[in-house]
């Protein structure tokens, strides 16, 4: 599994990706305790792609600005789901015209 | 530190079930309905994402309050066999309009055998990007560089 692998994981990390966020912002949108979303930026942050700063007394955390490291990792998630997606649209596609040549095929038969 | 070396290309291929024509036509025109829409730049929802069918087009979301967002530039439009377009959103998730800064994806539709298409996917030049230092030392210090692509490469295989 790599960083991202961990769909909770990814789900952080794409929530940074919108904006960053404490810890407590991000159990709010996750269905997981303050101290799993602590565990998993925790890793994000050992693997690079996330880092911390404080303001006032809370934490909060961002992607990486130096991140083009971050930015590739999240576009190698990208596409792995964009191309699933356009498997799944193109095979949607082709039974559309197996449907469409079936008919003359039954009249043929 | 040795001179920096550039950031590996993301590379996916996947086969379809359609022709060659259908399979280029289904990728550039029809970019939402397979673009997983929780992938987006812009604050608001995403309605549409369009590729505009000619060399220069925009690459860009349209989100559900109207508002645009570019993504990136049409490079090579070359129906139904090639298509070169841009990313060229930086670290901060913002579009940078610098031709200088675009990283690149190269799409290539190969007909297999009647209605088999196999489309294959290269995102490359990250380097281009922010470039510099940095760069190179996220990734060294990631650590988890070949993990990552096995991940990649499995969520690849699973789609097939």
């Amino acid at each position: 599994m790599g960083l991202l692998g961990d769909p909770t994981r990814r789900a952080i990390f794409e929530l940074l990706a919108r904006r960053p966020a404490s810890v407590q912002e991000l159990a709010d949108q996750l269905p997981i305790s303050r101290p799993a979303v602590s565990q998993h930026l925790r890793v994000l942050k050992d693997g690079g792609l996330v880092v911390s700063r404080a303001e006032g007394t809370r934490r909060i955390y961002q992607l990486n600005p130096d991140g083009v490291g971050a930015l590739r990792t999240w576009l190698d998630g990208v596409w792995g789901d964009a191309l699933a997606g356009f498997h799944k649209a193109a095979e949607a596609a082709a039974s559309e015209f197996d449907r469409d040549s079936g008919v003359n095929q039954e009249e043929g038969s | 530190m040795t001179a920096t070396e550039p950031i590996p290309p993301i590379a996916g291929t996947v086969t379809v079930g359609v022709p060659v024509e259908r399979a280029f036509g289904l990728f550039t025109g029809e970019f939402t309905a397979w673009w997983p829409n929780r992938y987006h730049i812009g604050q608001a929802d995403v309605a549409e994402v369009i590729l505009e069918p000619h060399e220069g087009g925009r690459w860009y979301e349209r989100g559900v309050d109207g508002s645009e967002c570019d993504w990136g530039r049409v490079l090579v439009w070359g129906p139904p066999h090639r298509l070169v377009f841009t990313w060229q959103i930086n670290g901060s998730w913002q579009f940078d309009p610098d031709p200088e800064h675009a990283s690149e994806i190269e799409v290539l539709f190969a007909e297999e055998g009647p209605g088999q298409t196999t489309v294959a996917v290269e995102h490359r030049h990250f380097d281009r990007l922010i470039g510099g230092q940095s760069v190179y030392e996220a990734i060294r210090g990631g650590g988890g560089w070949p993990l990552l692509l096995q991940g990649y490469a499995k969520t690849v295989a699973n789609a097939q």
